[in-house]
């Protein structure tokens, strides 16, 4: 039987667990992956050592030093794997020194080699032999922290799908041979895109959820934010990470003015500013000011960024820099090519020119078979018509516009406005 | 959720730091806040002056203002730093906060920041707010 007592002192456990684990856990993981040169049995022995946690503290008391408990933890059960394997006679001496030498006091890490540990870590967990949603909830595991069911109730998924996923990534590692190690100077550039491209994932998919009916899931965009910010932190002098960051500041900033009382989404231009998050768009500001002082450019991440930065800085819709914002759609057109962008360029035209002239180019784009399942062409011609006084066809578009969405709450704007006509 | 790091010191450790060797409290503090660099929880963070010439209270006890020398008011606990993190919940700020590098004498105090959630939807504000967004959709 569980006396009441017991189930609280199992409960301020799990917490304790819980945050020591979201505080530490990259540098669990990477100290482990550095000391048995696998990350897959890392992360094995990291997640033993948790549910040790979990069976121990509630009645041994929470350790002083969390961390170097369960790093110990994990490393004692490396020992007793090498023991029962013929590797133990080439490890012991080496493990056996570190175990004797640790005191629980100390950092369970070398200060000097844990930064890179942690990005081979983040390098690992977006590796490209894995698929996006693997990498998005290796990432999310083993760098952010997150336990399985916390992952699994952010993605509006069953847990097991979660820990399939990650029990099947760490084996695709391994199949592959991939070693725990920062890219190669010719892989970098790719290899830390593919970075950026899961953390960045991880935010769209907080505010943009395209298959539930939520349109905003916060706590999402806060892991990605803090993903981000680690990033920035661990590679001040890349420019790319500040430039997600200042995108994904200067974006949130906007999340408490984007939903009404009843939950709907509130477009941009009937937000009320006063709701954004000063705070952030200052925090963003600065982000995207080290991209520039970076001097090498701005790429796809700071030109969207320096978009939602002219939002971020104007008053109204009507004082709006709609010029600066055209010319920074025309460098992440030059980058990208993607109609999506063609479109909101257009939109951007209306801004600046007048929806006539807008309308002409988002009518070039309709043949672009990229956009054919897209709601975004028919929402954007909707909005230009409605501007134009085209009510009827306006109301169409809107029409064909809540056909093609996925979100329950989207498509409820788009036939509200439909009726509108 | 944000929380406000407070940190407060009595005099006792205020004469404690005196005698440390500054470089040493510089590292630690500086290593402290890389740490939570690092970790992405760091949003915001300064120290306060313990600046007599610079530093005063003003009470709003009478029938004006009055202005008195400080920093220390009336609790002889200094408010002499902060910082803002952005947390999952009330243990991970706790991991956080045990982990400043101060001594004796030393306390810190951890707030929630507010956010919009903690003010009442009928505010005065918010109503206005919600009228003008009518106005803005039935255009």
């Amino acid at each position: 039987m569980t006396t009441p007592e017991t189930a609280g002192a199992v409960e301020s456990a799990h917490r304790a667990v819980s945050a020591a684990w979201r505080v530490d856990a990259p540098r669990i993981v990477a100290t482990l992956a550095r000391y048995t040169g696998d990350f897959a049995l890392a992360e094995d022995l990291a997640q033993d050592a948790f549910a040790d946690a979990l069976r121990q503290w509630p009645s041994e008391g929470i350790p002083h030093n969390p961390a170097a408990w369960l790093t110990t933890a994990a490393k004692r059960k490396a020992v007793d794997d090498w023991r029962r394997s013929e590797r133990y006679a080439d490890r012991l001496a080496q493990i056996g020194q570190e175990l004797r030498e640790d005191t629980g006091d100390d950092l369970p890490w070398d200060p000097d080699v844990i930064d890179d540990d942690v990005l081979r870590l983040v390098f690992i967990a977006c590796h490209p032999v894995l698929g996006r949603e693997a990498q998005v909830a290796l990432t999310l595991r083993t760098v952010a922290g997150l336990e399985t069911e916390q992952i699994a109730r952010a993605f509006l998924t069953p847990t097991a799908t979660v820990q399939q996923r990650i029990v099947r990534a760490k084996r695709a590692l391994g199949d592959a041979g991939v070693a725990f190690e920062t890219p190669s100077r010719e892989e970098w550039g790719a290899r830390l895109s593919t970075v950026l491209g899961v953390v960045y994932l991880i935010f769209t998919e907080a505010h943009t959820a395209t298959d539930g009916d939520e349109v905003l899931r916060p706590e999402l965009a806060r892991e990605a934010l803090r993903l981000g910010r680690m990033l920035t932190a661990l590679l001040p002098r890349e420019p790319s990470p500040w430039g997600l960051l200042a995108l994904m500041e200067l974006t949130a900033a906007r999340f408490p003015a984007r939903t009404g009382a009843d939950g709907s989404p509130v477009p941009l231009e009937e937000q009320d500013r006063r709701l954004w998050d000063r705070s952030a768009i200052l925090r963003g500001r600065a982000a995207l000011k080290r991209v520039d002082d970076l001097g090498r450019g701005r790429g796809p991440y700071a030109l969207q960024a320096a978009i939602a930065e002219q939002h971020a800085i104007a008053t109204d819709v009507a004082s709006t820099d709609w010029d600066v914002i055209v010319r920074c759609y025309d460098g992440l057109l030059a980058l990208s090519g993607s109609p999506v962008v063609a479109l909101n360029r257009a939109v951007a035209v209306s801004m600046r020119d007048d929806p006539e002239t807008a309308l002409a180019l988002v009518d070039e784009l309709a043949a672009d078979r990229r956009l054919a399942h897209s709601h975004l062409l028919p929402t954007v011609r909707a909005e230009l018509l409605s501007r134009l006084g085209r009510r009827e066809e306006a109301a169409a578009e809107f029409d064909r516009a809540a056909e093609r969405t996925q979100n329950a709450r989207e498509r409820a704007y788009f036939l509200a406005r439909a009726a509108r006509r | 959720m944000k929380v406000m790091l407070i940190m407060r010191a009595t005099d006792e450790a205020v004469e404690a730091y005196k005698e440390m060797p500054f470089e040493e409290v510089i590292e630690k503090m500086g290593r402290f806040n890389e740490e939570m660099m690092k970790a992405g929880v760091l949003l915001a963070g300064d120290g306060l002056a313990d600046d007599p010439a610079n530093s005063f209270v003003v009470d709003f006890s009478g029938d004006e203002p009055l202005v008195t020398d400080g920093p220390y008011g009336e609790t002889k606990e200094l408010f002499n730093g902060f910082w803002i993190l952005q947390v999952a919940d009330r243990e991970e700020a706790v991991q956080w906060a045990k982990r400043v590098p101060l001594g004796a004498g030393s306390k810190i105090e951890v707030r929630r920041v507010t956010d919009e959630s903690d003010f009442p939807a009928d505010n005065e504000w918010i109503e206005k707010e919600a009228g003008w967004r009518e106005e803005q959709s039935a255009r």
